[in-house]
């Protein structure tokens, strides 16, 4: 048989295949199902309805993150409607032998934070979960997507869901990134060349010299954003920072299981020739910290740039005019200076350690602006233990913030933390739709150094002027 | 969960001209504390459709009484966001049986015909002659054909095909979901899990 090149991506997805159906979807083998309280009761509903049962309890892992309050965990949940879902979580989670770290375990966190850090998401790995994000897995070198309710009734039943195989595009980046640009500010600059559904239908391969050089929280934050660009999903290329990573982290292989493992595992690369059905290139330098202006995440610009006008954006006119009276902006204004109300450190896409130690950097030795409310959310207990030790708290203490407890918190403003009506929010998380961080919020999604450069000046400000 | 089987489907249809409507528009966040699938049609466009005090928005299409029936048509990318099946669920609870846009968001798409929602992608030339049939006259009727795979505006007898695969085809005209052909297969599911290597 002749050797036909392929891609990281048919690798996987290939290997995964239980069948295939005649002008239909494939029916796709789950190898680890997340599970949160928000999407998943209904679905263990229509379980009982169907008299099925769990078929693999050891592949499906339960966390409460959504919901969750940010401030006094140790007490009962105030919302009877959050602490029914957090009840029902837990009760579904014992009932059928799943594990689960709801509150006050010191596992707990956001779900796509300690899946990582918990070695559970592995390369080559097909990972779901009822939520968009999940394509932050894909860091790592697996496929992995959100799903709907009803397929997480599919995999809890059957560990499968039937899905048609996405076409397949790389996204190539090379160079090196400039002072002040971090992680955070590829994807945005990517959306803001492709648009917010310019990748849908494909599953995205990130590639080049920027993400070999990126660590793993980097390459989570890149991967996050992939479903904003409307793919799938998105997943680099497992390699020495993806395995160093992984080693030792608890639920990884260890011993022989490691060691082949990791000869699989350093299989899972894109082969010379491969085809992709599109292939997009970018140079690092065209990259400039980043901001969005609108009610989309590909609504956003380099932070020195001024609001485009209608014509020089990929939206319609009358949306992308609904879209800026929302946000009480007007074209050709000037970005740097724009009022800022609220800052918001934390989510699935910036809750890592990494972004903490970003924060950091920029207000060390200042102090946070007084018109500024900061709502600083790790992403997990593991990421607020670190915090801690390596001393960042202090310095975030010295500085006048306060650092809450980790969840979901003001990305999807599920629980108490919401940004007011009319207030301007610089926040690292991934959406700026209407009313997402609360009714009438206004979302600005920025890089960790940018939401601290605002935190400090009280304006949406250029970190790049306050980096020595 | 069963729902209603799809064949041919005439209505009058809803119009929202709007791109990107996201999923956080369609259900917010703030209404996804339920754990059971049930009133998610009152919630429907929530922040559009009301007033933080509860008052209608007169303006807003749903609140308008010269705009009804079981067919919603939006704007470029509707669905993005979220992969909350909730959305889905709040369109069919409201009563639409089909959305028709020119594109939509890949995991709207899957959950709509995973709960009986039949997604119609039509070519943009084709969207603007349904959005302005209705503009001239709000009681203009749209015919969706799923065995034929075909939209039409009634009045003029303009026409357009639209794809969809045929498994899921079957499925929607027969009312049938995924876990029941999962459960068909379960000893090859087996098979497969046993030479799995997590």
């Amino acid at each position: 048989m002749s050797y036909t090149p392929t891609t990281l991506f048919d690798k996987v997805w290939d290997a995964h295949v239980v069948r295939k159906i005649e002008d239909g979807p494939d029916v796709f083998f789950i190898d680890r199902h997340f599970i949160h309280e928000v999407t998943s009761p209904v679905a263990f509903l229509g379980l009982e309805s169907r008299g099925l049962k769990v078929m693999y309890p050891q592949r499906t892992f339960a966390t409460a993150d959504h919901n969750t309050p940010t401030i006094n965990q140790h007490l009962p949940v105030q919302d009877p409607l959050s602490a029914n879902q957090l009840k029902a979580l837990e009760t579904n989670a014992a009932k059928y032998g799943i594990s689960h770290w709801g509150l006050g375990n010191p596992k707990n966190g956001i779900v796509h934070v300690v899946g990582p850090e918990n070695g559970i998401t592995l390369p080559g790995m097909t990972i779901v979960c009822g939520d968009s994000h999940t394509s932050t897995h894909g860091a790592f070198g697996a496929i992995a997507f959100g799903i709907g309710t009803s397929e997480v009734e599919m995999v809890l039943s059957s560990q499968c869901i039937m899905q048609p195989k996405p076409k397949k595009m790389r996204i190539t980046i090379n160079g090196k990134l400039g002072k002040g640009v971090v992680p955070k500010d590829v994807p945005l600059f990517i959306l803001s060349q492709i648009s917010a559904s310019g990748a849908t239908g494909y599953f995205i391969e990130f590639a080049g010299e920027v993400f070999e050089n990126m660590s793993m929280e980097g390459r989570m934050t890149v991967c996050n954003l992939s479903i904003e660009m409307g793919a799938r999903g998105g997943m680099v290329a497992p390699d020495e920072t993806t395995f160093n990573y992984l080693k030792g982290r608890d639920l990884a292989p260890k011993g022989e299981a490691w060691d082949k493992a990791l000869a699989y595992w350093k299989t899972l690369k894109t082969d010379a020739d491969a085809q992709f059905d599109l292939e997009l290139s970018f140079s690092a330098d065209q990259i400039e910290p980043q901001i969005t202006y609108g009610t989309n995440p590909g609504l956003g610009t380099g932070i020195t740039h001024t609001i485009p006008t209608a014509a020089e954006v990929k939206d319609g006119e009358a949306s992308y005019k609904k879209s800026l009276a929302y946000m009480g902006f007007a074209e050709n204004e000037k970005i740097i200076g724009k009022q800022v109300d609220y800052v918001f450190l934390g989510s699935c896409t910036n809750g890592r350690i990494e972004d903490f130690r970003a924060f950091a950097s920029i207000v060390k030795g200042r102090k946070k602006a007084d018109n500024i409310t900061a709502w600083l959310v790790p992403g997990s207990h593991i990421v607020e233990q670190q915090i801690k030790e390596e001393g960042i708290l202090d310095i975030l203490t010295e500085a006048g913030f306060q650092l809450r407890q980790p969840g979901c918190s003001a990305c999807l403003a599920m629980n108490d933390d919401k940004i007011p009506a009319g207030k301007y929010a610089v926040s690292t998380s991934n959406r700026n739709f209407e009313g997402r961080q609360g009714p009438g919020a206004r979302t600005l999604l920025a890089s960790p150094l940018v939401a601290a450069a605002a935190a400090v000046t009280g304006v949406v400000t250029d970190p790049r002027e306050l980096i020595a | 969960m069963a729902y209603d089987k799809f064949k041919v489907l005439t209505s009058t249809a809803v119009p929202m001209p709007i791109e990107n409507v996201d999923t956080d528009q369609i259900i917010p966040a703030r209404f996804l504390k339920a754990t059971k699938r049930e009133g998610f049609g009152d919630n429907l466009f929530r922040d559009w459709r009301y007033n933080g005090d509860g008052t209608p928005k007169q303006e807003f299409v749903l609140n308008n009484p010269i705009y009804s029936g079981k067919i919603l048509v939006g704007g470029k990318n509707f669905g993005s966001g979220s992969s909350r099946e909730h959305a889905a669920w709040a369109i069919y609870d409201y009563g639409f049986r089909c959305v028709v846009s020119s594109f939509f968001a890949d995991i709207f798409k899957g959950n709509a015909l995973n709960i009986g929602i039949l997604p119609v992608t039509v070519s943009p030339e084709f969207l603007d002659k349904i959005f302005k049939a209705i503009e001239a006259d709000p009681k203009a009727e749209l015919e969706v054909n799923l065995p034929e795979q075909t939209i039409s505006i009634v009045a003029t007898g303009e026409k357009e095909s639209f794809d969809i695969n045929g498994y899921k085809k079957h499925n929607m005209m027969n009312g049938f979901d995924d876990i029941d052909y999962l459960q068909s297969m379960k000893a090859d599911i087996t098979a497969f899990a046993e030479k799995s290597l997590y």
